[in-house]
């Protein structure tokens, strides 16, 4: 194993973190920030509770998550698709480093971003309303198993896009709408019955689940599916990746 | 000497269909420095960028240092620094940073003191803490070189090192690339310049429309290849080439005062002697002579010309 590798990519992605806090970490925080301002404080004193939880409370699994998957995303995706679009990969390309290795650094930057980002943001929410957790070690293990699976398919996003315009595409048409759509504002149980079945071809719907159930112990689907669920995407991201890199996809010509 | 590149049926086919290399063989000395001269689009990047494993090749194999670049490509590649063509940098990274980083990729663990001696030889030690943006062109060149040696590679590949780059830094590069070799790192570059083909490499390659036409030892290559001209200064000017010597390749320059004898010296008679017996006999005197060697230039541009 070339580690010297993977950690030189992290500490380059890291440090690219630190050189740009503002838009990595400041400005993701403030706007989840106002969610809970606005529906935890104004108007979450006028929702009733849902699940017996306050609705300000019951809305900061369900935008950790939001945050989570957009940075996770973006993150891992620009994290690739830089150094493609400004030629500097022809020193990882070059370099005696393996797949994994490469994928090890980028994901892993991309994903210890999130992970501290969702930890800050949640610090942020305590501020606002009252939250308790449950099960913090299956609430962490949600965190790092999200952070790592959308990282990975960040990875491929930035893989695959040959336009700037293209990285923000799939967060902003996919992401954004599934979240919104998969239960971070409402239980599943609120909608008719029709759509609590189509939702549940919402993949974000496990992911807020049970992200959910380790803060109040009370989920849409079982916590177990929850967790299949993600590792399966996550399996499904890491395939797709060995195949990229199996065929030089968009890599090497 | 043994061979520390082995590329054997090398082909290369882009998604486009262009053919870039036609199954070329190729073997490069350990320690020597070669130049890979060919026009534009002959192959050159390509052929270095599977080398170094930028590029997946269509068929045909490539060894390094007794490695296959593919099945064990680790051990290929760590022996390979490459500085590319393009200007390609972190704008926002730090000099001494950038270097590291390479280092890193390498697998290498830190060491400061060799980056330090490598930033000072390239004379970018009062720059270390320059974020690479605030570099001009040639101090960017330089990072770039900087950055491939931080791993210590036996083999170093220089693909068209100096193109846009001023004397003083051609000057500083050529010396330590000659340092370089004698530290026996092994040397391969790709140059416009046939002059510093001429001047640096100890043998040359000439690659056209994706085949090697010739690989021969530059001093070889100038014998063998080479047209030289000899240059009669008269005493008397001519004003024409005198009818009993139009067998032989002669120009009048234009105030009449120099003939100039163009010969091949690959040639079994080369055509002096008789040359100065007619001349005698035609009554022309001279006061001196010289004989020029035709440049690589000349040669290269004669070959692809032979090829098309």
């Amino acid at each position: 194993m070339n580690l010297h590798a993977s950690a030189a990519i992290y500490r380059f992605e890291m440090n690219r973190t630190a050189r740009t806090v503002l838009q990595s970490i400041i400005s993701p925080v403030l706007s989840t920030s106002l969610y809970f301002v606005v529906f935890g404080g104004a108007i979450g004193s006028r929702i009733q509770e849902v699940d017996g939880i306050s609705y300000g409370a019951f809305i900061v699994p369900g935008l950790i998550m939001l945050s989570l998957l957009t940075q996770s995303v973006s993150n891992a995706a620009f994290g690739i698709y830089f150094p493609k679009f400004t030629g500097t990969i022809y020193e990882i390309l070059s370099a005696p480093i393996s797949y994994a290795e490469i994928v090890l650094g980028y994901v892993g930057a991309a994903a210890s971003k999130s992970i501290i980002l969702g930890l800050i943001i949640l610090a942020t929410a305590a501020l606002f309303v009252p939250i308790r957790i449950e099960h913090p070690f299956v609430m962490l293990a949600f965190l790092v198993l999200t952070a790592v699976t959308f990282s990975l398919f960040g990875f491929i996003i930035g893989i695959w896009a040959d336009g700037f315009e293209k990285l923000q595409l799939i967060p902003l048409l996919f992401i954004m709408p599934l979240t919104f759509l998969g239960g971070t504002f409402y239980s599943i149980s609120m909608l008719p019955p029709i759509w609590q079945k189509v939702t549940l071809l919402n993949p974000v719907v496990y992911l807020v689940s049970g992200f959910r159930w380790s803060f109040y112990g009370t989920s849409d689907v079982p916590v177990a599916i929850s967790l299949g669920m993600t590792v399966l995407f996550m399996l499904i991201c890491m395939a797709v990746i060995w195949i990229i890199f199996r065929t030089g996809w968009r890599l090497r010509p | 000497m043994p061979s520390v590149i082995s590329v054997q049926g090398l082909s290369k086919v882009y998604e486009s269909g262009f053919e870039a290399l036609k199954s070329v063989d190729l073997d490069i000395q350990k320690g020597e420095i070669f130049a890979l001269l060919g026009p534009n689009g002959a192959g050159k990047t390509t052929l270095i960028s599977i080398v170094c494993g930028l590029v997946n090749k269509s068929a045909g194999s490539v060894r390094v240092g007794g490695h296959d670049i593919v099945s064990d490509y680790r051990a290929a590649r760590s022996l390979i620094g490459l500085v590319p063509q393009e200007l390609t940098t972190d704008q926002f990274e730090k000099v001494e940073d950038t270097v590291a980083f390479t280092r890193g990729l390498f697998g290498k663990p830190k060491n400061p003191a060799h980056i330090e001696r490598i930033l000072k030889d390239l004379s970018l030690w009062d720059k270390r803490s320059n974020q690479l943006r605030t570099l001009s062109g040639g101090m960017k060149r330089r990072v770039m070189i900087a950055k491939a040696l931080s791993h210590e590679p036996q083999i170093l590949f220089l693909d068209e090192p100096t193109a846009g780059v001023d004397v003083e830094l051609r000057r500083d590069m050529w010396d330590v690339v000659l340092r370089l070799r004698e530290a026996g790192v092994t040397i391969i570059l790709t140059t416009h310049y046939l002059e510093e083909a001429e001047e640096m490499a100890d043998r040359i390659g000439v690659i056209s429309k994706g085949e090697i036409i010739l690989v021969e030892e530059k001093a070889a290559l100038m014998q063998k290849l080479g047209r030289k001209q000899l240059t009669l200064l008269l005493q008397e000017p001519l004003a024409e080439v005198p009818a009993a010597l139009s067998s032989y390749d002669l120009s009048l320059s234009e105030d009449g005062t120099e003939l100039v004898y163009t010969y091949d010296t690959r040639s079994e008679r080369t055509g002096i002697t008789s040359l100065m017996t007619d001349l005698r006999d035609a009554d022309i005197r001279f006061r001196d002579l010289y004989t020029v060697q035709s440049s690589l230039e000349e040669i290269f541009v004669n070959l692809v010309r032979e090829r098309r």
